[in-house]
């Protein structure tokens, strides 16, 4: 094997040739294949999301009509959802460290690795052509009876492309929970592994018990649609109600999925720039699969309006807030990682500061929506937008900028530049509060989502929402540009530029085909940062 | 720092058959939330009008259903048979065993058909395309149920066949990894198996 990779350069990226891409098996080049999609669906979903935020600009709805309107927020919640939160730092960061952190030359099935890929393509393939024939208008959720009696729009192609993609999360999943299990080096114990590997072994879980139902579920909206199968539409005998106990109970678990991920990253990025060992690993391992395990049981606090049972609603009001708990533990854990360390700020430390901070905000947002009586005033108005974006965008983004900027070094053996890097982090930070937290003020005073005019009072707050967004373009572009300039042009980064502890660093960058010469033997805790600089 | 570094594993086969088995045991807990869906859904209902559940179960063909349980049954104890011989290294007899467990597939299959065939024919419960009206929404449910259940485990059968016929060929060639495949696709086969016995009393024996 490493004969092999000797001949082939050293370099995972050789030889090149487009060929090799699409044909190859190797998990790094599968985790930049995927980089690359999720960016291409990052910008349809974000183009959708600059004309919403253009037409709200003013109160009369003068840009599109409300038709048009039902579809770009339909689109951008699926592709933003779907094609870009759940594989983003899945299917990129976690295919190209986890074999490394764990040293295994690969996952446990590399063909099923590409086949997911794949996968993800066609899917993306069919959200295309519901695109370009139309659109689809009812909304990321689907709900029924809307989506399979009333909508005239793609619903089916819409359905077949979520399917589709869904299978090659479960492929992620199912490799890394097998890879964990099977591929550790010798002396990766479980309780020495990075918190990065815990959150993606925990994120798979989530993926494989979940995704199921949501396939299931689509299968049946299909039928319903195309058959006249009758389960949730009541004019065919069926329960709406049901269809949304379903829905939820695959896509609340989805946001620990987007989640969980990004703060396996901010405990890499928070030990290494603060120097000290996680403070509490076992706790934050417990938390990380507290997290997934009761994300499963909190579903029905989406439905408080919908009329359930009420005894139902206060059962999931009280777990709901249940799941904080695990969340703060990590909070309060990163906090006091922090404490008494030598802290540098480069630009994955403000990245992984701005999702502390973010995602603070969003979960205490989140438990006031979690209290049945504020969420009946609350339910489908801004508020909500703005307390899931703050989770998803400025949570789930912020850790997967974090880690891109954390690993670049390693995926490509070039520095990112890292004055731009900081600017770029601070944009982003000062664009999404500005874009985003006016929508609580509008939640808060009334304004429903989903329509695309308002009341004139409304006009100040949405005016702010919208040049928001100008700086989180701004924050999102300029990565964009300086990450693919030093891709090529970049400064030569070291095997381990950070003096960081994971395994990954202990090879090469950027690192040959099968990761490592041979077989590495740990022999140390996952952040022996005292040791690493003792040494130094 | 990066600490000893030992020879790739001299255990390589018992790891790749490990990897595969574990593998395989993840997929079917997918499954497992797959047919959930399904089950969440039946359980509603029984729980809401237990009455038309069992009316409109009791139109079903209980006799066709008892002869493809005793199928696949029987195919589940084939197949077992099928990985002990392949373990044992007799790779000929666990081939001749996984044929017969894949016949035993199809027949189930041939009868599930002609059962909706003749459910069709028939012409008295409302299934999906047929202008038959429901005596209540709990009824028609139950019987769209019905064709989605056994429908997805037909599905899976089918798959499950192919996947016998291919363990088959994999050992006939003498293929180096066939002892470990014949495992994995019994594991899968006992699942479709394990699915059916609880679609078989659920939907046939309601309130019998």
């Amino acid at each position: 094997m490493s004969l092999a990779a000797n001949a082939r350069g050293d370099d995972y990226r050789a030889p090149g040739g487009l060929r090799t891409w699409l044909t190859t098996r190797d998990h790094k080049r599968i985790g930049l294949l995927y980089l690359v999609s999720i960016v291409v669906l990052f910008a349809l979903g974000a183009g959708a999301a600059a004309l919403m935020r253009l037409e709200l600009l003013t109160p009369a709805g003068d840009l599109v009509t409300p038709a048009v309107y039902d579809r770009l927020f339909s689109l951008h919640g699926i592709v933003m959802v779907w094609f870009f939160l759940i594989p983003s730092i899945p299917a990129t960061l976690g295919n190209f460290l986890l074999p490394m952190m764990i040293g295994a030359p690969d996952v446990a099935f590399p063909r099923l690795n590409l086949a997911s890929w794949y996968l993800f393509v066609a899917g993306s393939a069919f959200t295309l052509a519901t695109v370009l024939l139309g659109g689809v208008d009812t909304g990321w959720t689907f709900y029924t009876p809307y989506s399979t009696l009333f909508s005239n729009a793609h619903v089916v192609l819409a359905a077949a492309g979520v399917f589709v993609v869904g299978f090659s999360s479960i492929l992620t999943g199912l490799n890394f929970v097998v890879t964990v299990h099977t591929l550790r080096a010798p002396g990766m114990y479980w309780r020495r592994l990075p918190l990065f590997v815990w959150a993606q072994y925990a994120t798979a879980l989530v993926m494989l018990l979940a995704t199921p139902v949501l396939a299931m579920l689509l299968v049946l909206i299909v039928l319903e649609r195309a058959a006249g199968i009758g389960i949730f539409d009541p004019a065919l005998g069926g329960d709406p109600l049901l269809f949304q106990h379903l829905f939820w109970f695959y896509s609340h678990p989805a946001v620990y999925i987007m989640l969980l991920p990004a703060m396996g990253v901010v405990s890499e990025v928070i030990a290494c720039f603060a120097r000290k060992r996680v403070f509490g690993y076992r706790f934050v391992v417990a938390a990380t699969l507290a997290i997934a395990a009761i994300g499963f049981l909190v579903w029905g606090h989406h439905m408080f309006v919908a009329g359930q049972s009420p005894w139902a609603s206060a059962v999931f009001s009280a777990l709901s807030f249940l799941v904080a708990v695990p969340s703060a533990i990590k909070v309060f854990n990163w906090t006091a990682t922090l404490y008494r360390g030598r802290i540098s700020f480069p630009a994955p430390m403000l990245y992984a500061l701005s999702f502390i901070l973010l995602f603070v905000i969003g979960g205490l947002t989140g438990l006031m929506l979690a209290a049945l009586a504020v969420d009946v005033h609350l339910h489908d108005t801004y508020f909500v937008v703005a307390h899931f974006h703050y989770i998803m965008v400025g949570g789930a983004v912020s850790g997967l900028l974090a880690g891109l900027h954390f690993w670049w070094p390693k995926m490509c053996g070039r520095q990112y530049p890292e004055g731009l890097a900081r600017v770029a982090a601070l944009l982003l930070f000062a664009g999404f509060n500005v874009t985003f937290f006016p929508q609580y003020l509008l939640g808060y005073l009334g304004m429903p989502r989903r329509y695309h005019s308002y009341p004139a009072p409304f006009e100040g707050l949405n005016l702010l929402s919208s040049l928001g967004t100008l700086l989180l373009a701004a924050g999102y572009l300029l990565p964009l540009g300086y990450l693919a300039w030093s891709w090529w042009r970049g400064a030569r980064a070291g095997r381990d530029p950070w003096r960081a502890a994971g395994l990954e660093w202990q090879t090469t960058s950027p690192p040959p085909a099968h990761n490592f010469a041979s077989t590495p033997m740990v022999t140390r805790e996952a952040y022996d940062y005292a040791g690493i600089d003792a040494h130094a | 720092m990066p600490d000893a570094l030992v020879p790739s594993r001299p255990d390589a086969q018992a790891a790749a058959r490990q990897a595969a088995l574990l593998g395989m045991w993840v997929f079917l807990a997918t499954e497992v939330l797959f047919f959930g869906a399904l089950f969440a859904v039946y359980a509603e209902l029984r729980h809401a009008a237990p009455q038309a559940a069992a009316a409109a179960s009791s139109h079903l063909y209980r006799e066709v259903a008892i002869v493809n349980t005793a199928l696949l049954l029987t195919s589940s104890y084939l197949v077992a048979l099928a990985v002990h011989a392949a373990r044992a290294g007799a790779d000929a007899r666990a081939a001749r065993l996984l044929g017969r467990t894949a016949m035993l597939g199809i027949a189930f299959l041939a009868l599930k058909g002609g059962e909706y065939a003749a459910e069709y024919h028939a012409a008295e419960l409302p299934l999906p395309g047929l202008a038959v009206a429901a005596p209540g929404d709990a009824y028609a449910r139950f019987v769209d149920l019905y064709i989605v259940m056994t429908g997805a485990h037909a599905l899976h059968v089918a798959v499950g066949v192919g996947a016998l016929l291919a363990a088959r060929g994999w050992l006939r060639r003498g293929h180096s990894a066939g002892a470990r495949r014949v495992e994995v696709v019994a594991l899968y086969w006992h699942f479709v198996d394990i699915v059916w016995v609880f679609l078989f009393p659920l939907l046939y024996l309601v309130d019998r």
